[in-house]
């Protein structure tokens, strides 16, 4: 109830306040058309999506061998990764990105090093760039990713790697045929989250990405704070909402059959 | 061979040699090292001293993919992803097999174990012993020289446990399979083996046919641990032609058969071993059989137990010592009471001194 109140019932009275304040459903659908077709808003989408891609795509790379690490380890060592995985995710977003800025920026520590050892002389753009926004989101999201397949991986009974050897299976064709479809539950569902949560971010694009890289929630912002487009935000919004929903929707279904498969 | 845990010595210098074609089980109690030993012979586990040999080659530094023994776990391990056939076909893709022979092989295998109409189901489909027959047509389906079985019928309950007993061992005799079988049921081992290994702290007590170390066991521990057994402790004095005599701490002296390697002379602690099963039961104004060839003791019934297919009778026959006796459940018995005053007996040839 208080969720419906508090939540659902004001997200729904801004929707209808702005979007079917006059006319019917077909200027409705004349201004969503409007809003999407507009180069700023088509460009934020893309480039969302792009960014969202990217950042699931290395979080994930990232994160199998560590949680493939953690699963098979015990004692010290599993304590020590799981440490480093989990302290940052008490660390409030914005410092953690400003931590990457001051790492990254034209004076920062790496220029800096790179100038100092002689690598080279002009300081280089890695600030204010794609490449530092995902950077900066893969850090931010790497905890999600790799809980999610540690959780998957150590459900596997590792006495079924044993037997695929037994069988004789070299280490290469067993984890193929055998780990990594038992962990492909963990990869969609990781993937999904860490995309959900990538293509809703706002501070990190905002602070480490250069003029091109605007994302779809920055572009809500500045159409709600500078621009007052209410309307406008409103389609924005909708639509990242209903691609959220959407995702969802799939990764329900994805830990829905990971819980009737019993793995 | 020998595997060290740190300091301890989980496998002590085991050594044997397991024909082919013969159903070879370690029996021992847990924490025996049976088990340590298999995933050695598997390549799981490191050899630190010794080696392996398959048909004259040394196979202790191979992975365990290329050694190409079968093995069958004993939880199943069944791939959860793969249906029955590719759960069956699995070595066979491992070794990069056409598909036309894979479908052929996998359909004799599954025939083999009775599942050829299962073939489309996942292991959540299918009951324990079912689950238990893909593991071993998995096991066989490669035809390897050697199959490897660690306690698999350990998770089934008791009648099906004898069932797959019976199916296991005829599989392997169609086949002509070689197969090495961990397991602590002793009557599994004795129903299935052609030989076995009695296996205690790491090492190998007794290795024989089951018969053979049921009758004439080396010691107290493989007296014990392979069927029940009655122990009187006492000291040796040597006999005539193969015989000893044991005097027991009561002062009564038994006779019983000395071991073939001979080891118990004169004068040492040792007991007398004989088989409940060999012992009558009499009343003491029953006839007295021949005094030379059985040993006899005056005794008091101290408990009787009905067991279904024998009754089993605790007599005291010094304090503090007692012997245990079973009888056939033939119907119509003069049953011993509790405090009867009864004689035990049985044969000179039945009794074994087994040093200590």
């Amino acid at each position: 109830m208080l969720l419906v109140a508090g939540f659902v019932g004001p997200m729904l009275l801004f929707f209808v306040q702005t979007l079917a304040g006059d006319g019917g459903l077909a200027t409705l659908v004349e201004r969503f058309a409007s809003v999407l077709a507009t180069d700023a808003v088509s460009t934020a989408l893309t480039t969302t999506l792009v960014i969202g891609l990217l950042v699931t795509l290395s979080v994930l790379f990232i994160s199998y061998p560590v949680a493939y690490y953690m699963a098979n380890r015990g004692g010290l060592r599993f304590t020590l990764v799981l440490f480093c995985i989990i302290v940052p995710y008490f660390t409030s977003i914005i410092v953690r990105t400003y931590a990457w800025m001051v790492l990254l920026g034209r004076n920062g520590l790496i220029n800096e090093t790179l100038i100092t050892i002689g690598l080279i002389d002009q300081p280089l753009d890695l600030l204010y760039t794609q490449t530092a926004v995902v950077i900066g989101m893969v850090y931010v999201l790497l905890p999600y990713m790799v809980l999610t397949l540690f959780a998957t991986m150590k459900s596997i009974d590792p006495s079924l790697m044993r037997a695929a050897r037994g069988l004789g299976a070299g280490s290469v064709y067993a984890f193929c045929r055998v780990y990594l479809p038992l962990s492909m539950h963990g990869v969609i569902s990781g993937s999904l989250i860490v995309f959900i949560l990538a293509i809703g971010f706002f501070i990190t694009p905002a602070l480490m990405g250069g003029p091109a890289d605007v994302m779809i929630a920055m572009l809500i912002e500045r159409a709600i704070e500078i621009t007052l487009d209410w309307p406008g935000a409103a389609v924005m919004s909708l639509v990242l909402l209903l691609l959220t929903l959407a995702l969802y929707a799939v990764y329900y279904r994805v830990t829905d059959l990971q819980r009737m498969m019993g793995a | 061979m020998t595997k060290r845990y740190g300091k301890e010595c989980v496998v002590d210098a085991v050594s044997a040699s397991i024909r082919a074609g013969e159903f070879f089980s370690l029996l021992g109690p847990s924490g025996s090292g049976k088990t340590t030993t298999l995933m050695m012979i598997a390549g799981f586990a490191e050899v630190d001293e010794g080696g392996i040999r398959v048909d004259g080659v040394d196979v202790a530094a191979a992975p365990p993919q290329q050694r190409g023994f079968g093995m069958v776990f004993q939880n199943y391990a069944i791939f959860p992803h793969l249906n029955v056939f590719e759960n069956v076909a699995f070595p066979l893709r491992a070794r990069r097999m056409a598909e036309g022979e894979i479908r052929s092989r996998v359909q004799s295998a599954l025939e083999l174990v009775r599942l050829e109409r299962f073939a489309d189901r996942f292991s959540r489909q299918l009951s324990g012993g079912q689950q238990q027959r893909v593991a071993i047509a998995r096991a066989i389906v490669f035809q390897p020289k050697v199959v490897l079985m660690d306690e698999p019928l350990g998770a089934l309950d008791k009648n099906l446990r004898y069932q797959m007993q019976v199916e296991i061992k005829q599989i392997q005799q169609r086949l002509g399979m070689t197969v090495v079988y961990v397991t602590h049921d002793q009557e599994e081992a004795m129903n299935m083996s052609d030989r076995l290994a009695i296996m205690n702290n790491g090492r190998i007590e007794q290795v024989g046919e089951p018969a053979d170390i049921y009758e004439n066991p080396v010691n107290n521990f493989v007296a014990r641990f392979l069927g029940e057994a009655n122990l009187l402790p006492g000291t040796v004095e040597p006999g005539a032609r193969g015989c000893g005599n044991l005097r027991l701490a009561s002062g009564a002296t038994l006779a019983g058969r000395l071991q073939a390697s001979g080891s118990t002379t004169g004068n040492t602690p040792a007991s007398l071993f004989v088989r409940p099963e060999r012992v009558l039961l009499q009343s003491m104004d029953g006839e007295l059989p021949n005094d030379s060839t059985w040993n006899h003791l005056p005794g008091r019934v101290i408990r009787t137990s009905f067991l279904g297919n024998i009754l089993r009778h605790d007599v005291e026959i010094a304090p503090g010592l007692s012997m245990t006796i079973d009888q056939q459940n033939l119907g119509a018995f003069d049953l011993p009471a509790v405090g009867d005053t009864v004689r035990v007996a049985w044969r000179v040839q039945d009794a074994v001194l087994l040093g200590s």
